[in-house]
């Protein structure tokens, strides 16, 4: 986008093409609906908090692309990680 | 040497598979080769209108798998390029008249005498796309910069891994210079920053297309027509020749050309 698309506040119809077939390609690759992406993630929140405590609130789950490959990324924060450092110092 | 066999396909009905097919074998026959093109969709038949070969078809695919005629009978010579032949596609029969593995029984038969077949593929994901890929070398993805065409590409590209075909190599037709200038219409990086597959050609919009059509004549024996040239110059790539891809972005009108250098687009 050039800056006096930005200035304007204008998306010019090849950018939200580029970006929506980004988002669709990803699922169709995957098979994976953000519903089941959403449902996943609190699969994974719930396995996790078994083992450590960990910030359920800031867990971003995504799927990131890589020529044709596929990738999962999970980033997940720990709380007692961080708690801990803090005694024992 | 035996044939290389080539299967274009697409996914979405209407992006130019038929007219691709045409011009390939088109360019291909005319730069010496021999080829043979196969009408792959069934109940469909249209490679045969697009060569201007409609009035010659007497036995047709399924005439030569069931046995009604022999292979030769059903193979018809162009009218211009002699080293040209078509096998047309049964246009009353029903589709499930052809298997893959009679596909893979017929190219066989026809790989020793060519240097090119050719298998113009239906669309969608079908029995009659399964039909058409079953004996291919070398699958080629045709798509439009536009978001229906694109993504139904991927599609395919993804059976097509999955199948240990290839990714497949990418024409992306239709491909309007003046749009893709204006970032109305995806760029050819855009769509192969998408799909992440190998591109063989980028074919401009031309309204010599549609006459080509009309006329029964592919735009690929057409020297003037910019979207015979980059017929041809995929012909070239698929005989291994390294040919530069068009620049079809980089021009414009005066005014659009100031724009581009201010910045504005």
């Amino acid at each position: 986008m050039s800056i006096f698309d930005r200035l304007f506040g204008k998306t010019k119809s090849a950018d939200s093409a580029k970006e929506r077939l980004q988002l669709v390609l990803i699922h169709d690759r995957t098979d994976l609906t953000p519903a089941e992406l959403d449902s996943l993630r609190d699969d994974l929140i719930a396995t996790i908090s078994r083992h450590v405590s960990i910030d359920a609130q800031a867990v971003q789950i995504d799927v990131e692309h890589d020529g044709r490959s596929q990738r999962l990324i999970a980033d997940i924060p720990l709380k007692a990680a961080r708690r801990r450092t803090r005694k024992i110092k | 040497m035996p044939a290389q066999v080539i299967t274009i396909t697409s996914g979405k009905g209407g992006v130019g598979k038929t007219t691709a097919t045409a011009n390939l074998a088109v360019a291909l026959a005319a730069d010496g080769s021999k080829v043979v093109c196969i009408d792959g969709d069934i109940g469909l038949r249209n490679l045969d209108v697009i060569l201007g070969l409609e009035n010659r078809i007497v036995y047709d695919i399924v005439d030569v798998i069931e046995g009604r005629c022999r292979l030769k009978q059903a193979m018809i010579r162009d009218k211009k390029l002699p080293n040209l032949y078509l096998i047309p596609a049964a246009q009353t029969r029903d589709k499930n008249a052809v298997s893959p593995s009679d596909m893979n029984r017929l190219v066989k038969d026809l790989r020793p005498d060519f240097d090119f077949v050719l298998i113009d593929s239906p669309a969608g994901i079908e029995r009659g796309f399964r039909n058409a890929i079953a004996a291919a070398d070398r699958v080629i993805v045709v798509t439009n910069p536009e978001v229906s065409a694109v993504r139904d590409a991927d599609r395919v590209i993804g059976i097509l891994e999955a199948e240990d075909k290839g990714p497949g190599a990418l024409i992306i037709n239709r491909l309007n210079p003046v749009l893709v200038r204006k970032n109305d219409m995806l760029s050819a990086d855009d769509v192969l920053d998408l799909l992440a597959v190998e591109l063989i050609g980028i074919v401009p919009e031309d309204e010599n297309v549609i006459i080509g059509s009309n006329r029964g004549a592919p735009v690929a024996a057409d020297p003037k027509s910019k979207a015979g040239q980059a017929f041809r110059n995929i012909a070239k790539r698929l005989k291994g020749e390294t040919v530069p891809f068009m620049d079809l972005e980089s021009t414009g009108s005066l005014w659009e050309r100031i724009q581009r250098m201010a910045g504005r687009k």
